[in-house]
């Protein structure tokens, strides 16, 4: 596939002058030093290829928005390049720059011509529009008596009018209700489809393990990590711990399966084994049959003396979905005062209710109920087993439900 | 840079119908207050000084040759104060547009150019209209106004968009220049006429760019005659000098500009 985008040595930096008097004498040839400068991008390249989805993660001020503005044009670097070949679209933030006086059709000229389609084109392209934003009879009232989410519906059907080469998303789908986010995504994944690029700016991971061929990570302007979507994710979240465990350490590695296990924490207590077993003979399950009683079993020591422990479990499937996850901070099992030395034994009783295919179960050794406090030991996909329905019968899904058909019929 | 406002064209167009459209959204009268606004500053001034400044005007005979004079003058002075006031706000205004969708910046104040000139050729029909009331018929020398228009809209565009980058850094530029507007408006001859000037103002008030171009209204309109073209190099120059050094600033200024929104 070609390379549609390609991002070089991009840099952005915001210089602060003593006076503007200053700025304006660089303008006409003088070389004054800024005062204070602040670069929220850093010599950061990628090349995004034809029909690739990429999402960029980070914290708040990683520089995320800064490169998507530059990327679309309304921001110049400092330094570096970016070359695109084919339109782009961007869906900056909330609306387009759209006039509150004007009606919606009023506002889809106006910001349709500011991105380049001529009034014919906007007109060819109104009832697709108008029906994809679904926003009835408001699309001819002035844009001040809009919600919130009828403006970013309205923002994104004109984005979306026409198929762009490269797709640039800042977290507005985050503002849509359910429906439309669902609508908005559908739309994405056909674009997709048929060879746009996606650059997607989100706070929801769920969204980039859905969505995304590839993730990069910021931080602080520059390129962390850029890599498989579980990788990064799992890198991500094993870093905002780390923020606030400054002694912390990451590791990760990736099994024959492709199954990627990350292993972080300040390692006052240690897990040292957990296995799964048949819950009557004890012993190891690998593969799982639809229905059986389990035993998932933890043992974890303590190297130091800990106030507060509590164990949490997260349970996903092959696409890095959430299938089911608590804490015994939310069950009121915490266990007070740990001391060095002790070995604490956990073990967790259920029943497979999974549907055929892959799961993993992802540990965690926690103070409270976020691994933000405290992260002794959190494990990604530290056990991978499989789900196969031998004996049952022939169901579709990731769940299974112990239903029965109940049929009658009447003469 | 003037290649991409020429693929924006149809935008520009749309714009300006749309700005005229908008900038009077939710008024009764709409467009007519276009037209009123000015209106109903000359009346007010013919109304106070129309016995002072009348006296003054020996050599017409029009009973309404105060009204006249002050009506070209005021229709000359609202198209600079229009165009330039406008694109001092312009960037700030439209600071959302800018920081979410590229184009072409350099349209921004190309459509308040053309909202404002096509304002004030409305502006100029009701004048012309008003004027066959007083029995006063326009002639041939209105077409004088076309360079007049031009040169005024070129000096105000300059200015105005020179300062309207520097406003987006320092916003007391934008403060500033409602108060120097004023001061302005009141060295110019419009309210007053020029032989009213104490001698040794006299030079100030002919230095001025707006002096000539005021003038050139004012002769067209209430003398039928032909402006003096000599007296005009003044706005030619300040013109020139305003629209070079916006354009300068404009590209050395552009990739900071968002920064600054």
């Amino acid at each position: 596939m070609s390379v549609v985008l390609d991002v070089s040595h991009i840099s952005k930096c915001y210089a602060a002058y003593r006076s503007n008097l200053q700025r304006f004498a660089n303008w006409f040839g003088a070389s004054i030093k800024p005062e204070s400068e602040f670069w929220a991008n850093r010599d950061i390249s990628f090349q995004v290829r034809q029909g690739e989805a990429l999402a960029l993660i980070g914290q708040n001020g990683a520089g995320k928005s800064t490169l998507l503005k530059i990327i679309t044009g309304t921001v110049r670097p400092t330094s570096g390049s970016v070359a695109v070949a084919g339109r782009i679209s961007a869906i900056l933030e909330l609306g387009l720059g759209f006039n509150p006086e004007f009606t919606g059709r009023q506002n889809i000229y106006q910001a349709g011509g500011l991105m380049g389609f001529s009034q014919a084109e906007l007109t060819e392209l109104m009832p697709a529009i108008e029906d994809f934003a679904e926003i009835g009879e408001f699309f001819d009232q002035p844009i001040r008596v809009y919600s919130s989410g009828m403006q970013a519906r309205l923002a994104f059907a004109l984005a979306t009018a026409k198929r762009p080469d490269v797709l640039i998303v800042d977290e507005v789908l985050s503002v849509g209700d359910s429906y439309f986010q669902h609508k908005s995504f559908d739309r994405i994944r056909q674009f997709k489809e048929e060879g746009t690029s996606i650059i997607l700016v989100t706070h929801s991971l769920g969204d980039v393990r859905a969505l995304c061929d590839r993730v990069i990570l910021l931080d602080k302007g520059t390129v962390m990590k850029d890599g498989a979507p579980d990788e990064v994710v799992d890198y991500y979240n094993a870093m905002i711990a780390d923020r606030e465990n400054a002694r912390m350490t990451v590791e990760q590695k990736r099994n024959q399966n492709g199954w990627l296990h990350t292993r972080s924490g300040t390692f006052e207590i240690v897990i040292d084994s957990i296995v799964l077993l048949d819950e009557k003979t004890g012993n190891p399950v690998n593969t799982a049959r639809v229905g059986q009683k389990l035993l998932l079993k933890l043992v974890a020591h303590s190297n130091q003396n800990v106030p507060r422990l509590v164990l949490g479990y997260m349970l996903r499937d092959r696409t890095g979905h959430i299938i089911w996850g608590t804490n015994t901070w939310h069950t009121k099992q915490i266990i007070e005062n740990v001391a060095a030395g002790e070995k604490i034994e956990y073990g967790l009783p259920f029943t497979c209710t999974l549907g055929p295919g892959s799961y993993s179960f992802s540990p965690t050794l926690v103070s409270s109920d976020t691994h933000l406090e405290n992260n002794y030991e959190w494990q990604d996909n530290a056990l991978v087993f499989d789900v196969v329905n031998v004996d049952g019968e022939f169901f579709i899904g990731s769940t299974w439900l112990d239903a029965k058909f109940m049929i009658q019929r009447k003469a | 840079m003037l290649h991409s406002i020429w693929r924006y064209r149809h935008f520009i167009l749309a714009s300006i119908r749309g700005d005229l459209r908008g900038r009077f959204a939710r008024s009764r009268l709409g467009a007519f207050w276009f037209i009123l606004h000015p209106l109903a500053q000359a009346l007010i001034f013919s109304i106070v000084l129309a016995e002072v400044m009348q006296a003054r005007m020996p050599d017409i005979d029009n009973q309404a040759a105060y009204p006249i004079y002050l009506l070209s003058g005021m229709a000359a002075w609202g198209l600079f104060s229009e165009i330039l006031n406008r694109s001092i706000g312009i960037f700030i205004e439209q600071a959302s547009a800018m920081k979410k969708i590229s184009f072409p910046r350099l349209c921004l104040p190309v459509i308040i150019w053309g909202s404002a000139l096509i304002n004030h050729v409305l502006l100029l029909v009701a004048i012309a209209v008003i004027f066959l009331f007083f029995g006063h018929f326009p002639g041939l020398a209105w077409f004088y106004l076309i360079p007049g228009m031009l040169l005024i809209s070129v000096m105000a565009f300059g200015i105005g968009v020179f300062l309207g980058v520097l406003n987006v850094f320092v916003r007391d530029v934008a403060q500033f220049m409602t108060v120097f507007m004023q001061l302005w408006f009141w060295f110019t001859p419009i309210v007053y006429l020029k032989s009213v000037v104490p001698e040794q103002f006299r030079p100030l008030i002919q230095l001025n760019p707006m002096t000539p171009l005021v003038n050139l209204y004012q002769d067209a309109l209430l003398l039928n005659q032909a402006p003096s073209w000599l007296s005009l190099w003044p706005a030619i120059l300040v013109g020139g000098v305003a629209v070079a050094l916006s354009f300068v600033v404009f590209r050395r200024a552009s990739p900071e500009l968002v920064d600054a929104l």
